[in-house]
């Protein structure tokens, strides 16, 4: 089947199943790949992704459910890896393999979206469907609240890409 | 610095190659002399090739090589900051490129034994200092001065008023004599500039712009995507399977059974391949979507008994019985345990756990003219790159690996079994094949850290000195050799308990098992130090001095104590001194002993030594009356040598080992049931969470005047008995059989 989606801005047409999870079609149709597989069943929060600014699993989301609603992935975070979760998790060097961090920084922006000034408690509730194998939790939750301040005292531009995806 | 036996060895089998490329680019490289190389045993290797560390360009841009795996220890990071720093360049100048597998060029490279740091601090440093040296010779020359008079800054050779960058010297330092390592004067630790402050990870703006740096994330032209269903048991092999429905399905490309008996024979030791269904599709989702409908028939081999319930009867039999070995025998156990004023008895046990590093096992492979190519994460490149020729009948030199960056390895990619499958795979298929587990295929098919069984019985003196101690392990074997993970002979508190006694019973085990983070040590730590708790407990000593009582009592005439996994590679074995420095610096830093805490809430502390890590812990944690535990706060001390090299990174991977010791003291366990794996996914295989993550984890290094040695392991094995001990001290419930969970424990 035909599907018309709009990812980060793009609008592309893919022929795939109607049952197809998200995840793979951006992975192996349109050659995203910065969103990851981790487990397949929601339970490690890899293949987050936003749908109409909404984080959702890429891997349990069929590509037919999609519909019109723009998706936002990793790559559209921000054209220039400026967006205040980009910058924050580079300035507190949050990674060990990385490879959940697509993930993570997905559940962030959508948390700091709704929530510019997260509790500790807020993070928890946001952030805990996105394992990290290598443990980075710790600084996870101060990256939370870095981009968070770096998005209130940022330039109009990283507050409007926080509030826009 | 004093020169240690390892640098020596060095310098006796290396020489550094320099040679000049076209433009006036530099190459350095420490190789190995041929002759050496071929003298060391093992398959002939090819003549050594100019190695390249180290590119030096014309216009001054400086490319340093990282030769290891890269899973997320940080060592792409690492390794070049030791040559930058002794190379005396910006590291903001500098760009790191990651190293194909090429043991001509760049001798071992792996990732396994937290041995990289031990094992390059010296080299690296001198791959840096001597192309240096031959900076200054080359511009002290130009000039016409003394070397004397000449510095080196930011990639500079400065001499007074003068100054030339490395790049405009590089057609003069290609015709100099490279310097003997011996001659080299390495920097003094107090003028670093890059070593021992933090640099961030070489590859985070491409993760975190989500560019395609993972091993998951290759793509080669013309590629399908596979899927490769194996036996639920290990050492089944197909007997039929319905390959023609399942080819005519949509957005298949192939299918076909895998299997060569004189290989499958031996399935299980790391490399095999074992037999299985192929499927190949135009994404790997359509290939994965096909095993639903996928119906083999298995001839399920003799490992369709194994259960875990078995094994527990079987353990608490041999338990029972005299052992089957005994490794070590000390003093006079049996007449000490009779003379104790207090005496403990104990059944220990801990599961099978497995892996998962987050990235599942994934390998994409091209054959063409009977060579192939492979992208690769694997831990250990060269054991892979032997079974990939063994299995394909090539030639080592027809297998060319490149080395894409691993998302997690913890030991599960130290085997090569999924690159072998690739290959395979690519090779039947005749096109390039990118093959991907999925998280089932992970969980069920692992080596797995093994169970065991500890049967222990100690006694105090009256003055609260342990006078007897006896362990019985009961393992497990395939045919007679004992898995991974088996304790040592010389294991904590051997030689410090004058009448020991260590046993050892092994029952026969139809599952893979092997090396995952600290092996051994992960397991046998919550015994022993758990144990040491209730012998404090019971002798009413507190339990930081009474483990320092023991360490004060070094049993004179007894060998040298090893006294836990990965010692005495790199400067000695258990160190008391060392231990009881960051046990003091932990009971400090944790106001232990002086904290008044409120009821349902306590301290446990323990110690380990792996990987020539010592690491001391203490854990605060409160427990409810419906056993929710929360970890409020972990200290960590920590001695690894004179130096921590990237202090940020190093912060970093010991609080993820005191991540990872926590999700799998709580909640990982492997069972299984007519020789299958009874758990899939992570819903039944937990890590710990965000939520569930202690809200402070304090890092503190205590540095001595040893070799820096590594961080990937050390950290993880004392944190599972520190929780152990703090649960008791919170709610006066000692656990002795991980994993938590299954004494009704939960997190808050």
């Amino acid at each position: 089947m035909a599907f018309k989606l709009n990812v980060n801005g793009h609008v592309s047409t893919v022929d795939a199943p109607a049952d197809m999870p998200l995840l793979w079609v951006l992975r192996d149709m349109l050659d995203m790949r910065g969103t990851k597989y981790g487990c397949g069943i929601g339970q490690c929060g890899a293949c987050t992704v936003h749908l109409a600014g909404q984080p959702v699993r890429a891997c349990l989301t069929p590509v037919s459910a999609v519909k019109d609603q723009p998706i936002t992935t990793v790559e559209g975070l921000s054209a220039d890896g400026t967006h205040p979760v980009q910058l924050a998790w580079l300035e507190i060097d949050v990674p060990q393999c990385g490879y959940c961090q697509a993930g993570q920084m997905m559940s962030a922006a959508a948390l700091l979206a709704k929530t510019p000034h997260p509790t500790d408690k807020d993070i928890d509730t946001a952030m805990t469907g996105n394992l990290c194998r290598c443990g980075t939790y710790t600084r996870i939750r101060a990256a939370v609240h870095k981009a968070s301040e770096m998005a209130i005292a940022g330039t109009p531009k990283n507050v409007a890409s926080v509030g826009g995806q | 610095m004093k020169r240690t036996e390892n640098q020596m060895t060095l310098e006796r089998r290396s020489f550094l190659k320099v040679s000049l490329l076209a433009g006036g680019t530099l190459m350095f490289g420490l190789a190995e002399r041929e002759a050496d190389a071929q003298g060391r045993g093992g398959p002939p290797q090819a003549p050594p090739v100019p190695g390249n560390y180290l590119r030096v360009a014309a216009n001054g841009a400086v490319t340093i090589v990282a030769k290891n795996p890269e899973v997320g220890q940080g060592i792409k990071t690492m390794l070049p900051m030791l040559i930058a720093e002794e190379l005396d360049v910006d590291w903001k100048n500098v760009k790191v490129e990651q190293a194909d597998f090429n043991p001509a060029k760049y001798s071992a490279q792996s990732a396994g034994g937290s041995t990289a740091t031990p094992t390059n601090w010296e080299p690296m440093r001198q791959v840096g200092a001597a192309a240096r040296a031959m900076f200054v010779t080359a511009a002290a020359q130009t000039w016409g001065v003394p070397e004397t008079q000449c510095t080196t800054a930011s990639g500079r050779v400065i001499s007074g008023a003068k100054s030339l960058g490395y790049g405009e010297l590089t057609a003069k330092v290609a015709t100099l004599p490279v310097p003997a390592f011996a001659d080299l004067k390495l920097k003094d630790p107090a003028t670093y500039k890059i070593i021992g402050h933090t640099q961030k990870q070489i590859d985070v703006p491409e993760i975190l712009t989500g560019k395609p740096v993972f091993t998951i994330d290759v793509k080669l032209p013309g590629m399908q995507y596979a899927v490769f269903e194996r036996c639920p048991v290990l050492g089944g092999k197909v007997a039929s399977a319905n390959l023609d429905e399942i080819k005519k399905m949509p957005g298949i490309k192939n299918a076909f059974v895998v299997d060569r008996p004189e290989l499958t024979a031996i399935s299980g030791r790391p490399g095999d391949l074992v037999s299985g269904v192929a499927i190949l599709g135009e994404t790997w989702w359509h290939a994965q979507k096909a095993r639903q409908a996928l119906k083999v028939v298995w001839n399920e081999g003799p490992n369709a008994t194994g259960s875990s319930t078995a094994f527990k009867q079987r353990a608490d039999e041999l338990s029972k019985q005299p052992p089957m070995s005994t490794s070590r025998k000390d003093g006079d156990y049996d007449t000490a345990i009779k003379g104790a004023a207090k005496v403990v008895e104990a059944a220990y046990s801990y599961p099978f756990i497995s892996h998962a590093p987050l990235e599942p096992q994934t390998a994409t492979a091209s054959f063409k003219d009977g060579k192939i190519e492979i992208w690769t994460d694997s831990q250990q490149p060269g054991q892979g790159r032997g079974s990939v020729a063994q299995t394909l009948g090539l030639q080592q030199d027809d297998v060319t690996l490149h080395m894409t960056r691993g998302g997690g390895g913890f030991g599960r990619r130290l085997t090569n079994d999924y690159m072998v499958e690739a290959a395979w795979i690519a090779k039947e298929a005749g096109v390039p094949v990118k093959l991907l587990w999925s998280r089932e295929d992970d969980m069920e098919h692992d080596f797995y850290r093994p169970g065991g069984y500890q049967y222990l019985k100690a006694g105090v003196d009256s003055a609260g000195k342990v006078v007897a101690w006896r362990n019985h392990f009961v393992g497990y074997a395939e045919g007679t050799t004992p898995v991974t993970g088996t304790i040592g002979a010389t294991e904590f508190p051997q030689k410090f308990v004058p009448n020991y006694e260590l046993h050892v019973s092994t029952m026969p085990l139809g599952l893979r098992t092997g090396a995952l983070r600290a092996p051994g040590s992960n397991a046998i730590a919550f015994v022993i130090h758990s144990f040491l708790d209730e012998l404090a407990h019971e002798a009413g000593r507190d339990p930081v001095q009474f483990r320092m009582d023991l360490l004060n009592s070094e049993q004179p005439s007894a060998p040298a104590a090893a006294g836990g996994r990965g010692g005495g590679a790199f400067g000695g074995g258990f160190n008391a001194e060392r231990v009881k420095g960051v046990l003091q610096l932990v009971a400090e830093k944790s106001n232990w002993g002086k904290t008044t805490l409120p009821k349902g809430t306590g301290m446990g502390v323990a110690f380990h030594f792996s990987h020539q890590g010592y690491f001391a812990e203490v854990v605060q944690a409160s427990v409810d009356s419906a056993k929710k535990v929360k970890v409020q706060k972990v200290w960590v001390a920590a001695d690894v040598g004179m130096q921590i090299i990237n202090p940020g990174a190093a912060e970093n991977i010991v609080q993820g080992g005191i991540i990872d010791g926590l999700g799998s003291a709580m909640s990982q366990k492997i069972t299984i049931e007519k020789g299958r794996v009874e758990q899939t996914n992570f819903h039944q295989h937990a890590m710990l969470r965000l939520a569930q993550s202690p809200p402070e984890i304090q890092v503190h290094f205590l540095t001595s005047n040893n070799r820096p040695t590594g961080l990937g392991e050390p950290s993880l094995p004392p944190i599972l008995p520190a929780l152990a001990n703090a649960i008791f001290a919170a709610s006066g419930v000692r656990v002795r059989s991980l994993p938590l969970m299954d004494s009704g424990f939960s997190w808050a």
